[in-house]
């Protein structure tokens, strides 16, 4: 696995590039991480991603692979022997995939930004979705230490960089993910216990104040 | 690997094709069961809890839902002929890639197409040929996106076929005219048994079209 070149077209605070980056530090992986400033892509990023031009992108020996999901397949097909993530059985692998989707649609959706740009009844309706489909996840979750049973898996790289947004969410929305999910925030916590977690995902406190200038930009209160 | 194998579907849904398709791919026996959307069964919503949507594939009695994740675990499970994802990582990453651009764009813009009217519908009808272009050039000069043979790409894009006929008419527009390689495509496609049996006649799929506008109330 000599001479392999591995590039990750980023921005620090993307959910969807902190799954690529978990991928990488659990399988051990050496990469060159490049942040994108996404008011002035980069021609790189605009070559290797020219149908959407978003990150992230992973850029193997020169080759594009887009779609978060579709990148951490990837990194767990390349380098399959070192903390496989997903399972073997054909039943299980689409039953991971299957929450991987509802993840992406459900939980990072774009309804989901209404809990920090809309307000009152609309704002309240975001929560009250998110608090749902959350609890749907805790049900899936079960009594397992992680969604992927004893170890990390697929299902939870991609659901653990939203840790990072729970404090700017509890902030905007004015609610206590602990109180209404206390088993997701336990599994979290768990999930922050291994390394390649915890140095993949930013600080709470940054994320909030990168969404207030977001939130400045578009010309939100 | 056998074991009883029942398809809910809904005859007009492209993503219900797609399943259709890998399971005739592979000549797998199975029981379709057509689903009547205002009045969803029982085994339905108790298979798909989450979505309660079509199409849900029942394998032993566990479900399996969305249609690009039922395509993959088909190619697994029965992963004895008829491969349909590529043995390469690079290639399966590039076909999955495609197959998400489908979902994410082919359906809410071709919706677009039948449900509005003036410039709305032209803005519409434009970004499908584009979306439809790129398309052809993730094709090239092969005779199919899985390259010599027919893959996980074709089966993700085919159904959509079945519908252009239904765009066109409410478009009136001609996709053939804009893309004939995709055209030379999807006919190529549809002289595969496994392909031509999945899918509905088009002229039934703009029945049905203009039956769901009525149900709208557009003209």
């Amino acid at each position: 696995m000599e001479n392999e070149e591995v590039i990750l077209l980023d921005l620090w605070a993307s959910p969807f590039g902190m799954r690529a980056k978990i991928a990488l530090a659990l399988k051990g992986i050496n990469y060159e991480h490049r942040d994108e400033d996404l008011s002035n892509k980069s021609d790189l990023l605009l070559k290797t991603n020219p149908v959407h031009k978003k990150i992230p992108v992973l850029i193997h020996n020169g080759k594009p692979i887009c779609e978060s999901l579709i990148i951490v397949e990837y990194i767990d097909e390349i380098w399959p022997h070192k903390f496989p993530l997903l399972p073997l059985d054909p039943y299980q692998r689409a039953s991971a995939r299957f929450w991987a989707d509802f993840v992406d649609k459900k939980i990072y959706g774009a309804r989901n930004r209404k809990i920090r740009t809309a307000k009152g009844e609309e704002q309240e309706a975001a929560k009250e979705e998110l608090i749902e489909n959350l609890k749907l996840l805790e049900g899936e979750l079960g009594n397992k230490a992680y969604f992927g049973g004893e170890h990390l898996g697929y299902v939870d790289v991609v659901l653990v960089p939203i840790y990072s947004w729970f404090y700017t969410n509890e902030k905007f929305g004015n609610f206590s993910f602990e109180t209404e999910c206390p088993k997701l925030i336990a599994w979290a916590k768990r999930c922050f216990e291994q390394e390649s977690v915890c140095k993949s995902l930013p600080d709470q406190d940054k994320i909030y104040q990168h969404a207030l200038q977001l939130m400045k930009r578009s010309g939100y209160e | 690997m056998e074991g009883a194998v029942v398809l809910l579907d809904f005859w007009p849904s492209m993503f219900g094709m797609r399943t259709r398709v890998a399971l005739a791919e592979k000549q797998i026996k199975y029981e379709y069961k057509e689903e009547d959307l205002r009045n969803k069964s029982e085994l339905l919503l108790q298979m798909n809890p989450v979505h309660k949507k079509i199409p849900v594939l029942i394998h032993n009695g566990k479900p399996v839902c969305e249609s690009l994740i039922q395509v993959q675990y088909i190619d697994e499970v029965w992963n004895d002929r008829a491969p349909l994802l590529p043995a390469n990582p690079y290639k399966r990453a590039t076909a999955r890639f495609w197959a998400d651009f489908i979902d994410k764009k082919l359906y809410d813009i071709g919706t677009r197409i039948w449900k509005t009217k003036g410039e709305e519908q032209e803005t519409a009808k434009k970004e499908y040929i584009e979306c439809l272009k790129l398309l052809e050039g993730e094709l090239g000069d092969k005779a199919y996106f899985g390259g010599d043979n027919f893959g996980y790409l074709d089966v993700a894009l085919i159904p959509f076929y079945c519908w252009f006929y239904a765009y066109e008419q409410c478009g009136n527009f001609s996709i053939e005219a804009e893309c004939p390689k995709l055209i030379a495509w999807a006919k190529r496609c549809m002289q595969k048994e496994s392909v031509a049996k999945s899918l509905p006649d088009q002229q039934k799929i703009y029945e049905f079209l203009l039956q769901m506008k009525k149900a709208f109330g557009i003209e």
